[in-house]
């Protein structure tokens, strides 16, 4: 039997000029649905169905996309996870963060909890689906992957690492049909009080590199990190964790 | 006696099995789809456009025109002749004396013809063209026999059945060749199609000296967008293939076939002959796409062209540099039927090779192919103290800056080309960040909805503003503002601006005397044509005036001015980049280098990109604003 396969898409935006584009993991989670279920896969937006990026998504060669019709400020969540429970899903893909809105990285989660299914975080690929479980390939950091095997149904978050979405093409892109369905009215109450700020850029630990020769800075740029430095705290009191975490910084220089 | 009416009707059953060939093979062409042509006036004004037009190309090369005259005329004069004098038996002696001149004239250019298949060069296709040359002499001599006793020379009924019986044999090998050959296929097909297709043309505007190089908008409402099919062609472009007359003179200037990259115009042509005929490229007897086997492409009307009948790679290797049609007598569209076809693979099939695919996206989601913030676009003119039109409203001339915005060699060019409009006064502004993209690559590599979009919203935006002029230093985007815009200009934006390149510009400036030059003391200097600027726009004189104003004498190499050799960057090339054997851009260096030039002067962002890309040693290589600049004499205000 085929299994059901669902990619959900959102409206992305570029990094440089801050348009609406086919958001980049969310195009990612269905270059992978079409590598699972082909013309077979189910895309499901929950928005506005007159979103002309949704026609970018299309583009990829799919038939039609499901719209769970809604204003902006309504709830995803509960739209999806009714959709997802009445299709039967077996592996549900998703992005592992929007590129607009809250972009908190939530929705799989909060899927996977509503619907009590399992979720895999960070896939760069599913390799076999095979007696109701998948062999699924996450990606780690460095272009290193583990392996797991998980039971349907799950919901899986599509990590960069997984394979570049297709070119989309502009004909069958325009053709393709907009399935509407009535989505949630419920206004999603945490978006509500949020603003929205452009996002700076996290900073990054400056590396000390001590090499001497190429080789080692080589080494240096490339080499899995070591581990051993870091401290595994689990059973210490409050007070004893805080005080690690303290005397870090100070040895970090954060501050002195 | 019977015998003696053979030749007459042999005659009259050849022509007619001739008509119905011609008939079958225009069905053949209406399989296209529908392209308004004026039908009347195509036809009246086809011997004008033959006599003047095509020969003008044909003229290029003397031995042939005059070839192709004496031939051709002398065949179309004796067919109308044999039929008064064999057919309608009109016994006049003087038609008879005519049509033996006509006769004679026919075989002395036959008698060229052979000679020519001698030894003919590789880019001429062989197999049923060098029986072509035997047929033609085959019917002047047989003619001129039969001819004899109506012009009073021989007495009637000389040589009895044994010679008739001959005659007749010669009658079926010439007018086998002549007429029925033209109806049904064979190289004198070109005759029939070739003049139709001048009559029919999907660009008259080329007849008369005219230039028509914009590209024709593609229909993005349409159930399959660009062609698929060979059917897909418009009805006229189907005729325009079949005119093809095999004689390569596209294949000698494709710079992809130069470079061993799988691509021949003359063979996507004939192959395209396949696509509306139905069958395989087997009695093909011309070059091959390099790298590619001859006899394993089939297609019919109805078939996928990318799906056997030609690679996409073929597609894909091509600049549009248009030196195919600038010199193919036929007078046949190539760059107009790639871009068709690259349509339906970009913008149905998604298959844009290599990097076109992100810069495509690049283009929709940021207007420029680097991907780079539009926020960003006016950086480079930081220091340009240049009046921005948002502020302006109303100039003298709008500097297209184009996206070298975004490149640090080009704003090289930009700065050079200021500076020199600053030296001479020129009440001149920019866009600013509310420039995009032309589209040009867009449309190159297919994307016809982008270029569209593209072009509505630069003109929206140049709506707002007034100004006389438009100067740029891109050709690809001085082609589409001047040849491709006005497609879309419902409102007018650019109704009475003049579109100039920036060396027509310059050149106006120094002959006005509103720029002074001080005489180049450099070494030798050589001139790189781009093509959107040459082929596509026919300027050609300007920047060689410039280069002269500065003293300098061209060193001029041997492919220049309209037969120029393209650098590879157009149509998108360098982003499909498609393998060959050499790149275009070495082989246009050593053009260059075999003049001794130490510098070559172009006019064109991506040229200079192209052309520097070449290892050293070679020529340096500067636009011809950046040459100007070091020479220019600055007035102390
Ligand atoms: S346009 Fe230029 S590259 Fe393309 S086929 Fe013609 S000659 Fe070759
Ligand atoms: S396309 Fe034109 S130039 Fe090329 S072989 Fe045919 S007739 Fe000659």
């Amino acid at each position: 039997m085929p299994h059901k396969v669902i990619s959900l898409i959102s409206v992305g935006r570029h990094p440089q000029s801050g348009r609406s584009r086919r958001a980049d993991q969310d195009s990612r989670a269905v270059e992978l649905g079409l590598k699972l279920a082909g013309t077979d896969l189910d895309v499901v937006h929950a928005g506005n169905a007159e979103e002309p990026v949704l026609r970018q998504y299309a583009g990829m060669g799919l038939q039609k996309v499901t719209v769970l019709e809604q204003t902006e400020t309504a709830d995803a969540i509960p739209a999806l996870s009714s959709y997802l429970k009445a299709e039967k899903a077996d592996i549900v893909l998703t992005g592992v963060r929007s590129e607009s809105g809250e972009s908190s990285g939530m929705t799989p989660y909060l899927l996977a909890e509503q619907l009590g299914w399992p979720i895999v975080a960070r896939v760069a690929d599913i390799v076999e689906i095979k007696d109701g479980e998948a062999q699924v390939l996450l990606a780690l950091p460095r272009g290193q992957r583990r392996q797991v095997t998980v039971k349907l149904p799950f919901i899986a978050s599509i990590d960069n690492a997984a394979q570049a979405a297709r070119q989309s093409a502009f004909g069958p892109g325009l053709r393709a049909k907009m399935d509407t369905q009535t989505g949630s009215t419920e206004e999603d109450n945490v978006r509500v009080n949020w603003s929205e700020a452009p996002a700076k850029a996290r900073p990054k630990r400056l590396k000390v590199v001590k090499a001497k020769t190429a080789a080692d800075r080589f080494k240096a740029a490339t080499a899995k990190p070591q581990g051993g430095l870091g401290k595994v705290m689990k059973n210490e009191s409050a007070q004893e964790k805080a005080q690690a975490i303290f005397d870090l910084l100070i040895e970090e220089k954060v501050i002195r | 006696m019977v015998i003696d009416w053979l030749p007459s009707i042999l005659i009259v059953v050849l022509l007619l099995l001739g008509v119905i060939g011609m008939l079958r093979r225009a069905s053949l062409w209406r399989a296209g789809q529908p392209e308004k042509v004026n039908i009347i006036a195509g036809l009246m004004a086809m011997p004008g456009r033959y006599l003047k037009d095509l020969h003008h190309v044909v003229e290029r090369d003397k031995y042939m025109s005059k070839t192709h005259v004496a031939t051709g005329g002398g065949f179309v004069l004796s067919m109308v002749l044999v039929l008064v004098v064999h057919v309608f038996k009109v016994e006049e002696q003087i038609v008879a004396w005519a049509l033996l001149g006509a006769l004679l004239l026919m075989l002395v250019g036959a008698f060229f013809v052979f000679k020519r298949r001698l030894n003919p060069p590789e880019r001429l296709s062989k197999g049923p063209w060098m029986r072509l040359p035997k047929s033609l002499i085959t019917f002047a001599l047989t003619f001129i026999v039969l001819t004899l006793p109506a012009a009073g020379i021989l007495p009637d009924g000389t040589g009895g059945v044994l010679l008739i019986a001959v005659l007749s044999v010669g009658i079926v090998i010439g007018l086998g060749e002549l007429l029925f050959g033209m109806g049904w296929g064979g190289p004198m097909k070109h005759a029939f199609a070739g003049a139709l297709h001048l009559a029919f043309h999907r660009r008259p505007e080329r007849f008369g000296g005219g230039r028509s190089t914009g590209l024709k908008p593609a229909n993005l409402d349409a159930s399959v967008i660009g062609v698929a099919k060979p059917s897909d062609f418009k009805w006229n472009q189907l005729l325009g293939f079949d005119a093809c007359v095999q004689c390569g003179k596209c294949q000698a200037m494709c710079p992809a076939f130069a470079a061993g990259q799988p691509l021949n115009p003359k063979k996507l042509i004939q192959d395209m002959v396949v696509g509306l005929a139905g069958g395989s490229d087997a009695n093909y007897a011309g070059s091959p796409y390099p790298g590619k086997e001859v006899g394993q492409a089939k297609g019919s009307p109805n078939e996928i062209i990318t799906a056997g009948l030609v690679s996409q790679e073929t597609l894909w290797s091509c600049t549009t540099c248009r030196a195919c049609v600038e010199e193919c007598p036929m007078m046949i569209e190539h760059v107009d039927a790639i871009v068709d076809m690259r349509r339906f693979l970009t913008m149905e099939k998604g298959e844009t090779p290599n990097k076109g695919s992100e810069v495509l996206e690049n283009i929709i989601a940021t207007d420029n192919p680097g991907g780079y913030a539009p926020g960003s676009r006016t950086n480079w003119a930081a220091d340009q103290n240049l009046a921005v039109m948002k502020d302006k409203k109303e100039v003298d001339v709008l500097f297209w800056v184009s996206d070298g915005a975004f490149d640090m060699r080009s704003q090289r060019i930009l700065r050079a080309f200021v500076k020199l409009m600053k030296a001479a006064d020129v009440d001149v502004a920019i866009l600013g960040d509310e420039e995009r993209d032309s589209g040009d690559v867009a449309r190159r590599l297919g994307d016809d909805a982008t270029f569209q979009s593209l072009a509505k919203r630069n003109l929206a935006t140049l709506g707002q503003y007034k100004f006389n002029k438009i100067v740029t230093t891109d050709p690809h985007a001085y082609h589409c503002l001047r040849n491709e815009y006005a497609d879309f200009d419902k409102d007018g934006a650019l109704a009475g601006v003049e579109v100039l390149h920036h060396t027509t510009f310059l050149n106006q400036l120094v002959q006005s005397g509103a720029l002074k030059l001080d005489a180049f003391k450099g070494g030798k200097v050589t001139y790189h044509d781009p093509c959107y600027l040459g082929r596509y726009n026919g300027e050609y004189k300007a920047p060689r005036d410039l280069l002269r104003s500065l003293g300098i004498e061209i060193a001029e190499m041997e492919r220049s001015g309209f037969r120029s050799r393209c650098c590879g960057g157009g149509g998108g090339a360098p982003i499909t980049d498609i393998p060959g054997e050499r790149r275009i851009a070495d082989m246009r260096m050593e053009d260059a280098s075999a003049t001794g030039a130490e510098l070559v002067a172009v006019g064109c962002q991506q040229c200079t990109a192209m052309l520097e890309g070449v290892v050293e040693p070679r020529p340096q290589v500067k636009d011809i604003s950046e040459i100007l600049v070091d020479q220019l004499i600055e007035e102390v205000h």
